[in-house]
Parts: structure tokens; C-alpha cells; sequence
């Protein structure tokens, strides 16, 4: 094993994506069809005799199928819910077979934007289809029934991986045990659109865009992509997060009267937009801010979300943050009282956390606490 | 709260009114070890309220579905007569705002179960007597760390039922265990009552 490996006994340890090629053509949420695609996924554990103790793990924005371990090319690239998720950690992989997948759309692997479209032999950029959280939800059945699994002991995911979740109990009722949602929402509020339109506009307005296509023009539109993440930064933290982190702290002690980086939150926000730029696909994040704002079960049932879970059976595990002001506890409370309203199984918990939305991907020991007893409370 | 207390002795006699199957709201539940009770003792069905992270994650390791929440800010999550009951065991007297958690409970509630330590009971009668405040089994805490911060009587629950549209139903009065029936205001440690409101069950939410 490479010496640099951080080779700890609750690491499910070196991991290798894995791709499957679909070709049964995915009808979508918005009427276009993909025509076939490949998902990117990895597995951890072993999915045991009966196929009933595997977890279907959903990524939020800017995540993907890389959840847990890290890779032995590069052993510092660590898996994005690697404290949950482990020998022993809340998320057991010595009981559970737990899956990650990048979404439909994505840029980590599986068919997404800057992958080439078959008709045309050329990256399908704006060409690519507006994807929504029920097409992933679809794409992630495909996945499932691809591996063996009927029905997923639990789905789990925070943000918009709850969103999924909460997706999933609503057009697999009988394929989901429980369902974890966490820091989510059942749709995005007008604030919610409008920061994402900021970020959208910054992207497509970057002379580098040229229409999605860039990607023929040998140009990345850097500066919108990282302007688009310096706004979401900002989101994903607490004012008090914020505040303890950086406060006013000057890079040089005092003003130097100009406009290059003074204070550490410029700093901390430039390096962020400038790391996200060069991995990131300025189409996939169009494309999920997208799926973002259209997320509404509801709005099929006249707005009505109790309604939209009727047809629900799975258990649930609702979590949120008191200083998530992105998906606040009430949002978590709207989802919790459509729950109560058709007399589901849940639990809801408000986690007293300091980090803001972000505060789903600590390893706050309340909250793993909580998802470990939950977990354990799964049917053998 | 006062999850403390020994043997909650109101458990039979709460449990002795639930109708088999009957959804249940347990406000203030602890560890969720009544609620268990009532799945297994008459197949309820329900949630817990607490507002403390260590009683929700007992009541997940206790099977109990559990609903984290202040209960000093109402039950606004909860429809109308949502629940067939909603029971109140040995919170009230620690709770601020009484008026108003009484009438989210009939509100909520087809009808509410409400128990409370008697502070009429003749022991703290006594210990008031002899120059101190009561200390009990069932009123456990020194007057400098109690939760609980409205200490009434039989008598005083009972009037204030009438002033406020609560009807009651039943009432069960017990001292050591046993059911008291002469002198409860005098006699019983424990009441617990069965309430509705007056003129019927609360309306069904539209």
C-alpha cells in the first residue's frame, strides 16, 4: 500500500469507480430523450445474499460517486461523506453495501455535457438536456436493478441528495426502507432561485461561454464559474460560521486601499472559485442549479405536498441545521408535516450547529449519532 | 421530562383509556418508554415530542418516531384533531406558557390525557408547614434546581378547567401506586386526567 495512503482502520480504503453503459433510451422529466448514457458509480461493503442491505447515497451540487475512501492514484482525493460512511462509522460497511453514483448530466464520469453525443460525434454541450431530480431518481433505478438490488435498504443524502431521497419514496415507494433527508427542502423558495440565477447568469455571460459550446473553442468560462461558487460559498455558511472563521482578518494587517485580496473571507472565497473552476463543468452546473429550482413535488398536486406523498411508505429520518438559512428547519418542518399528515414513519431532529447549510457533511456527533442508532434500527 | 421518576405510575392508567390502534401524540415524551408501552400494550400509533437531543436519539434506539421540537412554541406543525389522543405526562407543572399548551393539546387532540404531580398532596402540605418547600418522589428537586415552575393542586386544575372550556372526562388520583378516591386533593400524589373540550371533540382540520 502507498505510504502516503491515509490508511485508517475505518476506511473502507482504496476505491475504483466504476462505469456502466446504458442503452435502453431515458425518457426525461422535460420530454427530450437520452438517446443511451453511462453512469460512473462505486460500491463499499458487500451487497449480502438476500440484496437487502444496500444504501443508495445521492450527491448535492458540486459532489459525486466518489462518497467514501480514496483513490490510489491519489490518496489525499478522499471520498465526500468519507466520515459518515465506513468499517464501524455511523454509515457501517461491514453491514451495509453502500453506492455512490455521479448523476445524469454530471462531470465526473458519467454522460453529462462535455461528454461526446453519439449523433453528432461532438461534446453535446448546450445540446444536453435539462436534467431534473426525478430523471436521476429514474437513472439511479436503472442503476439499482443494473446491480441486483430491488430495494435499497436506505437512500440517504443531504441538500439536494435529500431532495433525491425524498424523491425516491414518492416514485419507489416499495423500493426505499428509509429515507434519510437531510438539510433539504421540498422546493426551492424565490431566494433560493434568485441566488441560483445569479450564478447561472455569471456563468452564461462569461465571454468564454459561447453558448454551452465552448468546449470546441478550447475555452473554459473560468470567471463565471468562479464567481458562481464564490456566491454559493457564501450560502453553504453561517454568518456566525463566517464570522468566527474569518471575521474582518486582514492577509496584511492593515488597508492597503486598493482591490486586491485584504481580508481572509476574499481570500477564502477567491481560492474556492478559482480550485472549482478547474475541475468543474460550467453545462453541469447550469444543469443542476436547473434541476434545483424545478425540484416540487407538490406543485403537481396543486401545491399540496401531503398529497404528493400519499402513495409513500418508507420510514424517514429528517434532519436539519438551526443555521442553515440556505434549506432553514422550517423548510425541514414543511417536509416533516406532510409526513405527520398521511402518518409515515418519522423522526425529525434540529441539530443545534454552528456551520450553516453545510453543516450536513460534519461529523457533529449528535447528528452521526442519531444517523448510527437509525441505521442500526434498519431490519437485518 | 422527569424521565427521573421511578416507575411512572401513570403509565397504566394512561394506557387503560387508549383505545386499541388509537394515534397517539406524546408531548414531553423522554426516551419514548410510555409511547413503546402503548404500541405494545393497545397497537397505538404515534409520535413523541421532545426538544432535547439526548431523548430523541433515546427514543430511535427505543424504536420510538420522534419529532424534535419546542413545545413552549405550540403545535403548530400538528392539524386540527389529528390525533385521537395527545397526552401531556408530568410536563405540565414544568411548562411556561399552560394556557395556551393545554389548548393546542385539545386542539390537536380529539382529546388529551394531562398528569401532573399534586402539590395538595399531604406530605408537601406538611413540609410546607414545617417551613419548606415539598421534596418528594414525585416533586423529586430542590426549590433552587427544579424544572418545575407551576406548582398547583387538584383543586386549582380542576377550576381551571371550567374557566377554560375544558371538559373533563375521567380522572384517576394515585398515592404509592394505589388509586386514591377519598380526599384525592389531599390524599393523591399523582392525578391524571382525561379532558375534552366542552361542547365536543375539536373540529376536524379542513
Amino acid at each position: 500500500m502507498n505510504a502516503a495512503a491515509p490508511n485508517i482502520a475505518d476506511s473502507v480504503g482504496a476505491v475504483t469507480p466504476v462505469d456502466v453503459h446504458f442503452d435502453a433510451p431515458l425518457r426525461l422529466k422535460s420530454g427530450a430523450t437520452m438517446p443511451q448514457y453511462d453512469l460512473r458509480y462505486e460500491t463499499y461493503g458487500t451487497l449480502n445474499a438476500q440484496r437487502s442491505n444496500a444504501i443508495l447515497v445521492c450527491h448535492a451540487l458540486n459532489a459525486s460517486h466518489h462518497v467514501a475512501g480514496w483513490y490510489a492514484s491519489d490518496p489525499r482525493d478522499i471520498g465526500w461523506w468519507d466520515n459518515l460512511i465506513g468499517p464501524g462509522k455511523p454509515v457501517d460497511t461491514n453491514r451495509f453495501f453502500v453506492v455512490g453514483v455521479n448523476n445524469l448530466g454530471g462531470c465526473h464520469g458519467s454522460t453529462g455535457p462535455a461528454s461526446v453525443n453519439p449523433a453528432t460525434g461532438r461534446p453535446w454541450g448546450a445540446d444536453f438536456p435539462v436534467v431534473t431530480v426525478d430523471d436521476w431518481v429514474e437513472a439511479q433505478a436503472r442503476l439499482a436493478t443494473h446491480l441486483g438490488i430491488e430495494r435499497f435498504a436506505a437512500v440517504i443524502g443531504g441538500s439536494l441528495g435529500a431532495m433525491q431521497a425524498l424523491q425516491w419514496t414518492m416514485t419507489y415507494p416499495d423500493r426505499v426502507g428509509l429515507a434519510l433527508v437531510s438539510a433539504g427542502a421540498p422546493k426551492l423558495s424565490a431566494q433560493n432561485i434568485a441566488f441560483n440565477e445569479v450564478a447561472r447568469q455569471a456563468i452564461t455571460t462569461d465571454p468564454d461561454f459561447h453558448g454551452g459550446n465552448y468546449y470546441e473553442h478550447g475555452v473554459v468560462p473560468r470567471r463565471g464559474l468562479r464567481l458562481a461558487r464564490m456566491l454559493g460559498h457564501i450560502t453553504y455558511l453561517s454568518d456566525d460560521a463566517m464570522a468566527e472563521k474569518f471575521g474582518r482578518e486582514l492577509r496584511g494587517g492593515e488597508f492597503k486601499f486598493g482591490f486586491d485580496v485584504e481580508f481572509e473571507i476574499e481570500s477564502y472565497l477567491r481560492y474556492q472559485g478559482d480550485k472549482f473552476s478547474t475541475y468543474f463543468d460550467a453545462n453541469t452546473y447550469l444543469r443542476i442549479t436547473k434541476a434545483l429550482d424545478y425540484f416540487d413535488p407538490a406543485f403537481e398536486h396543486g401545491g399540496n405536498l401531503s398529497a404528493a406523498l400519499k402513495g409513500a411508505r418508507s420510514r424517514y429520518l429528517v434532519v436539519s441545521f438551526t443555521s442553515d438559512w440556505r434549506f432553514s428547519p422550517a423548510r425541514s418542518r414543511e417536509i416533516v408535516k406532510a409526513l405527520l399528515d398521511n402518518r409515515l414513519n418519522v423522526t425529525y431532529a434540529e441539530i443545534d450547529a454552528p456551520h450553516g447549510h453545510d453543516a450536513f457533511l460534519m461529523d457533529d456527533p449528535r447528528y452521526h449519532a442519531l444517523i448510527r442508532a437509525t441505521m442500526e434500527s434498519l431490519p437485518q | 421530562m422527569n424521565s427521573a421518576l421511578p416507575a411512572r405510575s401513570d403509565f397504566n392508567a394512561i394506557a387503560g383509556w387508549i383505545k386499541p390502534g388509537a394515534h397517539v401524540l406524546d408531548l414531553g415524551c423522554g426516551d419514548g418508554s410510555l409511547l413503546r408501552f402503548l404500541k405494545e400494550a393497545r397497537n397505538a400509533t404515534g409520535y413523541g415530542v421532545d426538544i432535547a437531543d439526548d431523548n430523541v436519539l433515546a427514543c430511535v434506539k427505543n424504536g420510538i418516531d420522534v419529532i424534535q421540537s419546542d413545545l413552549e412554541a405550540g403545535l403548530s406543525g400538528f392539524d386540527s384533531g389529528s390525533f385521537d389522543c395527545v397526552i401531556l405526562s408530568q410536563t405540565l407543572q414544568a411548562m411556561k406558557h399552560t394556557e395556551r399548551l393545554l389548548k393546542e393539546i385539545l386542539r390537536v387532540g380529539r382529546e388529551g390525557i394531562v398528569s401532573f404531580p399534586n402539590f395538595g398532596y399531604w406530605r408537601a402540605r406538611l413540609q410546607l408547614m414545617g417551613g419548606h418547600m415539598p421534596v418528594s418522589k414525585e416533586l423529586p428537586y430542590q426549590w433552587y434546581d427544579t424544572p418545575n415552575i407551576h406548582l398547583f393542586t387538584l383543586a386549582d386544575f380542576e377550576k381551571f378547567c371550567r374557566g377554560h372550556g375544558v371538559r373533563i372526562l375521567e380522572r384517576v388520583v394515585l398515592a404509592g401506586g394505589q388509586s386514591v378516591t377519598t380526599w384525592p386533593n389531599m390524599f393523591g400524589a399523582l392525578a391524571v386526567y382525561r379532558l375534552d373540550r366542552t361542547g365536543g371533540a375539536a373540529p376536524v382540520s379542513a
